[in-house]
């Protein structure tokens, strides 16, 4: 029977020769995930089932990024949880403060998921490991809990949606464009329970950190997971960081599609997500004059090399504008050394910009970047829901980094081009 | 069991955000949680809800985060079950994980208003508008979903499977 990517991961995690949409499947998962909000509900939970201890000690793997270095006196309890679970139970990835990263950046960086796997992670944009041509989906705290214990979970095999991207991607046209265009012509559940894989020229050409950005968001458009079938760019960015052997699965030609929807995006502009929902998507020369107050470089969308990079080199021989704060969150401790050795952090500091230490931070408006009422801040996260930054009369704006430090330039929503 | 309730009408796309705001993620009690459930979408909601009331929602309700503080909150501030044209699917598992009911109905969604008192049957998917005198029916519950609401959700459910 033909096929999906998604449908051979999952059937092969199954133990099945071949699993179709709708079916309910229980599966092994290659890893499991939690942060410093979700795992202290799944750590109780898992306590209640009345196991000795976790099914992996190498596969649970436990990351606080949310509101570390602790933001106050509960979130320091929160993450002490974390701590003393992964000393209990001799866990071997738990990534502590100075060691850390935003999990989604951290855990692809650190070969800890690969093409071919199955992943579940409290965090919804658990998603983001389908760059890697992998299975993967957020899940809640009991779900995560039960997996600590069993290594397994029941899925249903999901409907499969084809986005293909035909045409070279244009200059400061990224990624998170693509994905933000795509949500833009979906809606928020246009693909809700289902599959988006991601394919064509244009996806064929974008590097791994575009590709990474784009499934990270597929959660925004509803969907399970979201897919790019492995390549030789997927290969060279795998090859010499796996921690463990990785499939490349592929999906059949006849495989079976809900729907397929072909874009030609050679003339994409950026795009901005306009508030309170990611799919109120317009081109960047079409956002008005929209005054903002603060920027936000970073979060498990826009927070790796590339991003940071592409974000220094609008910046370049700029000052970050008099109205505005740039706040700027590199993903991992790993990204953030690289970005000090190409000399990109002093280029930030230099400009005006305050540059953190990886957290989620803002992007949940947790802390480190709180909005007041009546303040708009353009980022590079991944939601603009009402009150997602801080109050609720304040506003989020989405784009890719260009855009931002264009932005971050201008004192207000600005093309790249603006500042060349 | 029969809830019984007045109904909370809500718009399309609440998000876990407006369910529960990230500013109060930092302690995972559900009593506390409940202070602040709907805080976003309606401030008022916290304090006036009572026991056996009714969520009612237009599409996509829990869209965005996997927090299942959203769902807790829910449960609770006392909410006796949740009607929706459709959940987001993280969301969706949560809530039956945790014990929270949850029904998927266009036509309740649509035919109950504001302050309306409505009462449903769990048992037969069974949905009454008592102010204006309409029944509707909800979505059947998969069967292995119903298991776990069975069981009295997913831990116990994976519980009893181990013992075996």
């Amino acid at each position: 029977m033909p096929m999906t990517i998604t449908e051979k991961i999952l059937a092969a995690h199954a133990g099945a020769e071949a699993v179709e949409p709708g079916q309910l499947v229980n599966v092994k998962v290659d890893l499991a995930l939690g942060n410093d909000i979700t795992a202290p509900v799944a750590i109780r939970e898992f306590e209640r089932i009345g196991v000795e201890t976790v099914w992996d000690r190498d596969r649970v793997v436990l990351v606080p990024d949310h509101f570390v270095p602790n933001k106050d006196i509960k979130s320091a309890e929160q993450a002490q949880m974390l701590r003393e679970f992964a000393r209990k139970h001799n866990l071997t990835n738990y990534f502590e403060v100075g060691r850390m990263g935003i999990e989604h950046c951290l855990l692809p960086e650190q070969g800890l998921v690969g093409p071919g796997d199955l992943i579940i992670g409290a965090d919804s944009h658990t998603c983001t490991y389908g760059g890697l041509g992998a299975f993967s989906t957020g899940v809640g705290s009991t779900d995560l809990a039960a997996a600590m214990a069993l290594g397994e979970t029941w899925l249903k095999v999901p409907e499969s949606i084809k986005f293909v991207y035909h045409g070279a991607l244009p200059r400061w046209v990224s990624g998170k464009d693509l994905i933000l265009y795509t949500i833009g012509q979906i809606g928020v559940d246009g693909a809700l329970y289902m599959a988006m894989e991601f394919t064509g020229p244009a996806i064929e050409g974008l590097s791994m950190d575009g590709r990474l950005t784009m499934a990270n968001m597929a959660v925004e458009a509803g969907a399970k997971n979201g897919i790019v079938p492995p390549d030789e760019i997927t290969r060279r960015y795998v090859e010499g960081r796996a921690k463990r052997p990785y499939t490349f699965y592929n999906s059949d030609p006849d495989a079976r599609y809900t729907k397929v929807y072909e874009f030609d995006v050679s003339k994409l502009e950026p795009q901005v997500a306009f508030p309170h929902l990611p799919e109120n998507t317009r081109p960047v020369s079409e956002a008005g004059n929209v005054t903002i107050h603060q920027v936000v470089i970073g979060s498990c969308t826009n927070g790796r090399m590339e991003d940071l990079r592409e974000a220094a080199t609008v910046l370049k021989g700029h000052k970050v504008n008099d109205n505005i704060r740039l706040i700027v969150i590199p993903g991992t401790q790993d990204i953030y050394l690289q970005a000090m050795q190409e000399g990109i952090v002093e280029q930030f500091i230099k400009a005006g910009a305050a540059v953190s230490t990886p957290t989620c931070g803002p992007c949940l408006g947790g802390y480190m970047g709180i909005l007041a009422k009546g303040e708009r801040s353009l980022a590079t996260t991944n939601r603009n829901f009402v009150g997602r930054m801080g109050d609720p009369e304040s506003e989020v704006y989405l784009c890719n980094p260009a855009v931002a430090a264009a932005s971050a330039v201008l004192g207000r929503i600005a093309a790249p081009w603006e500042v060349e | 069991m029969t809830i019984h309730g007045k109904a909370w009408k809500f718009g399309a796309d609440v998000d876990t955000d407006a369910i529960i705001p990230a500013r109060y993620l930092n302690t995972s009690d559900p009593a506390e949680l409940a202070k602040h459930c709907m805080e976003d979408a309606d401030p008022e909601f916290a304090t006036k809800v009572k026991i056996g009331d009714v969520i009612v929602a237009d599409k996509n309700f829990g869209c965005g985060s996997s927090r299942e503080h959203a769902p807790i909150a829910i449960k609770a501030a006392g909410v006796g079950c949740i009607i929706a044209k459709s959940y987001a699917r993280i969301f969706y598992r949560n809530a039956f994980n945790i014990g929270l009911l949850i029904f998927e109905s266009p036509e309740a969604a649509d035919g109950i208003k504001d302050g309306d008192e409505v009462s449903v049957d769990p048992g037969q998917g069974l949905i009454k508008n008592l102010t204006r005198g309409e029944e509707y029916r909800a979505t059947p519950v998969p069967e292995f979903m119903q298991q776990i609401i069975a069981a009295g959700g997913l831990i116990d459910y994976v519980s009893e499977r181990l013992k075996k």
